[in-house]
């Protein structure tokens, strides 16, 4: 037997979140979300969370549980090695509802920092040429799922709302690293500031936080490197 | 009330590209009950089909009969060879807004071999390339004037004589119901697996937008062809990609053979993929499973960790995720699993939506994606094949809604579609029955895999039928336990639930009346293709509770049928 402690409040009605206890009967290999829809469909059907596709792609079930964010979907109960698991809602965001957040600041700080490829040059007939070497350097960045478990474990964004924080960050990552990209400049202007690479602490809980693996404080280290050469070379 | 002059209905690629394209000339607005970002185009993995010829040289005439011949003969020739023709420059104008294509030695789009394909010609992008597709059109929307309604759940189109004059939808935060006028509606919704237990698709894959048709009166097309796709992970059925048999994996059964030589013994584990579920299932019909249980293996090992690690990391973090196996090292527990919807709202080559099998506009209506049925891929589609038709056809529903913007003006919008969707979402919601609407999906769920599955006869169908029918009654006496309009998902499920009990009923009734095998539509007691009766596609309405069917011809131009083998 687990005991999930879920975070959970309704802004229907007054007062504050408060915290609910299901025990429920771990069978093997149950992660996370099963449980959530085990609690929701037998126990009790108000529990609101957000999932789709339970194979790590959607980016929608991120979630705190006993202090970590993770996804719900590929985090078997086991993996936590608790007989209790307190389960609470992305930090650093509004709730809406029990565990589903308010995604609106989070996808502010993605338009921002204009989260697409910018070309200037006109289009070849057919593609671009590019080497598999610098189709390497953003691999990591471009995984990125928007699940916002990087982010809201940010202690910074908890306390400063205006830094764009480690999810947009890797996105200039993504799009200053791709040859294809011809905006660098704009880029790095964006970001050279105390909303942008230099607030970030290197705290590193964003990438220890990300469920694709990805390296979040390193692609933001690469670009701090980077704004410091485009200003050392008065490109900046 | 709200009013754009498009509502775009459904946030993955093809509503995105259909946005995308018509929010030049448009105020257009996107729809979607989940934010565009979760659509589960990002679930797609293999890659996306084009005759590039960056591999091993290649013609769109060989991607044309491939896909024909895939289709089993039910695709129509005129759309296929529309798809095959513009692929490579579909393909070059994505590469163009930035997707993270994987790139051959000499800095070219890499392509790999698919099932059914009798060339390289998967574009890929390692094992994600539904989310560098989902994602890079999603960005290139960003700096575009499009106004996203994420998290509304649409709950019915509204159609008057002949012309569609907007949506009706829910905000799922707030439970507000707005009515929204407009000129054009696109309905990109996705498909319907979720309609059977073990599935790839995504919890959300509830087939949403074939209700809002139905409920239009509109017909939906082919809709009994439901692909079972080889590899889904064993009692999940999520996705393994097709890519990894592409790049070389074997199928493996209980005695440890490569058991497609019985099968397929010229393309093996690249036949496509109705062949392969189907050898499984007899595989482990026949005892043949791994231990004599109902899975077989598929087994990456000889690739080698670099391979595995470079083309497919996501198969391998999902095997180890889910099933605790790491395939470098082990093979893989895998099954059939309902994968992708062939059939979906009848639409022309355009993407217009159609009112009867006489190919009847309802004007402004357009559909496109794996809601709709154009038909491309008849009785099967081949993998990487469904990508291209998102991105191709979202665009050219954008433009033939551009076209039609020229002439259209906003109609006045029918009151009676705004209140009768409030007053089902409010019985919904105030519902205080004895049955539970998570047990009715499951017993549909149950019911639609082991009576209307990979393979089919006429009296579990007639016992499917009769189940989904018991079922509908039964939802009239649900209860609800939440009746909150903050995020009440409760409700939102209970609503999927209904939609998935009705186009439910006709993929069954469809089925039943097709008394003949034909791609993914298996039935053993007419186990032959009958192109004397049956080249022909189903046009099943629906109107004051009843079921009728009719049926259209295929369009068919270059490939006469013959006997398909592989």
């Amino acid at each position: 037997m687990v005991v999930l402690r879920i975070l959970r409040y309704d802004p229907a009605e007054d007062g504050r979140p408060a915290f609910r206890e299901y025990e429920i009967d771990a069978i093997p290999g149950m992660t996370i979300l099963d449980a959530l829809i085990h609690i929701k469909e037998n126990v009790d059907p108000s529990l609101t969370f957000r999932r789709s596709c339970r194979s790590a792609i959607c980016g929608s079930c991120a979630v705190t549980a006993n202090g970590k964010n993770l996804l719900a979907c590929n985090t078997q109960l086991s993996d936590l090695k608790k007989k209790r698991i307190v389960l609470e809602p992305l930090p650093g965001f509004p709730i809406l509802r029990d565990l589903a957040v308010d995604w609106g600041p989070f996808f502010d700080s993605y338009r921002a920092i204009k989260p697409y490829l910018i070309t200037k040059s006109p289009s070849p007939e057919k593609e671009r040429i590019q080497s598999q070497e610098i189709r390497k350097k953003y691999d990591d960045a471009a995984k990125c799922i928007m699940c916002s478990a990087c982010t809201s474990s940010c202690p910074v964004i908890w306390t400063d709302g205006s830094y764009l924080g480690p999810a947009a960050l890797t996105k200039v990552w993504r799009f200053v690293a791709d040859d294809r990209d011809e905006a660098t400049e704009e880029r790095l202007a964006l970001v050279n500031n105390e909303k942008g690479v230099w607030r970030c602490h290197t705290i590193f809980r964003c990438s220890d936080s990300c469920p694709k693996d990805i390296d979040t404080a390193g692609c933001l280290e690469f670009l701090r490197r980077m704004v410091v050469w485009y200003s050392l070379t008065g490109r900046v | 009330m709200k009013e754009h002059d498009v509502i775009v209905v459904g946030g993955g690629l093809a509503g995105l590209r259909a946005a995308w394209k018509v929010s030049d000339v448009a105020d257009t607005a996107v729809i979607s009950k989940i934010h565009p970002l979760r659509s589960h185009t990002g679930a797609a993995q293999g890659g996306i089909a084009a005759s590039l010829g960056n591999a091993t040289p290649d013609s769109w005439e060989e991607h044309m009969f491939d896909t024909v011949k895939g289709s089993d003969y039910l695709g129509d020739q005129d759309v296929i060879e529309v798809l095959v023709k513009e692929a490579p420059q579909t393909i070059f104008e994505l590469e163009h807004l930035g997707v993270a294509f994987s790139r051959t030695e000499e800095g070219r789009i890499a392509q790999r071999a698919f099932g059914g394909h009798t060339k390289p010609r998967a574009c890929y992008a390692a094992d994600w390339t539904g989310h560098t597709l989902l994602h890079t059109v999603y960005e290139q929307c960003v700096p575009k004037t499009i106004k996203f309604y994420d998290e509304w759940f649409a709950l019915s189109i509204a159609v008057q004589d002949g012309v569609c004059r907007g949506v009706v939808a829910l905000e799922i935060p707030t439970g507000r119901i707005e009515a929204f006028r407009a000129k054009a509606v696109i309905i990109t919704t996705g498909g319907y697996g979720r309609a059977f237990k073990i599935t790839s698709n995504a919890l959300a894959n509830t087939g949403d937008g074939l209700n809002l048709t139905l409920g239009a009166g509109l017909p939906l097309e082919d809709v009994e062809f439901v692909q079972f796709h080889p590899t889904g992970l064993y009692r999940l059925g999520i996705l393994l990609t097709e890519g990894a048999r592409g790049e070389g994996g074997y199928l493996i059964n209980g005695t440890g053979e490569r058991f497609l030589e019985k099968y397929a013994a010229e393309k093996m584990e690249l036949a496509p993929r109705d062949v392969i579920s189907r050898a499984e299932q007899t595989e482990m019909d026949e005892g043949r499973g791994i231990d004599g249980k109902d899975f077989v293996y598929l087994d990456l090992r000889h690739l080698g960790a670099a391979k595995i690690l470079e083309r497919l990391p996501q198969t391998r973090d999902l095997a180890m995720s889910f099933v605790g196996v790491d395939p470098i090292k082990d093979p893989i527990p895998i099954q059939p699993t309902a994968h992708y919807s062939m059939g979906g709202i009848a639409t022309t080559i355009t993407g217009q939506v159609i009112s009867d099998e006489k190919n009847t506009p309802v004007a402004g209506l357009y559909a496109a994606g794996e809601c709709s049925c154009v038909s491309m891929h008849g009785a099967n589609r081949l993998g990487t094949n469904s990508l291209l038709d998102a991105a191709m056809f979202g665009r050219r529903a954008a433009d033939a809604a551009i076209e039609y913007l020229k002439r259209a003006k906003l109609m006045p919008f029918p009151e009676e579609v705004y209140e009768s969707a409030k007053e089902r979402v409010r019985t919904i919601r105030m519902a205080n029955g004895q049955e539970s609407a998570p047990k009715l999906r499951h017993e549909l769920q149950e019911t639609m895999t082991q009576k209307c599955g990979i393979f089919r006869d006429e009296n579990r169908l007639n016992e499917c039928l009769a189940k989904v029918q018991e079922l509908q009654d039964r939802f009239n006496r649900i209860g609800i336990g939440d009746r909150s309009l903050a995020f009440n998902t409760e409700v939102i499920e209970a609503l999927e639930t209904q939609n998935m009990l009705e186009f439910s009923e006709i993929i069954v009734y469809g089925a039943i009346a097709r008394k003949e095998s034909r791609g993914a539509h298996w039935r053993v007691d007419y186990p032959k293709r009958d192109d004397q009766n049956w080249l022909k596609h189903t046009m099943a309405f629906k109107k004051d509770g009843k079921i009728e069917l009719r049926y259209k011809d295929v369009t068919i131009t270059k490939f006469p049928p013959k006997e398909r083998g592989y």
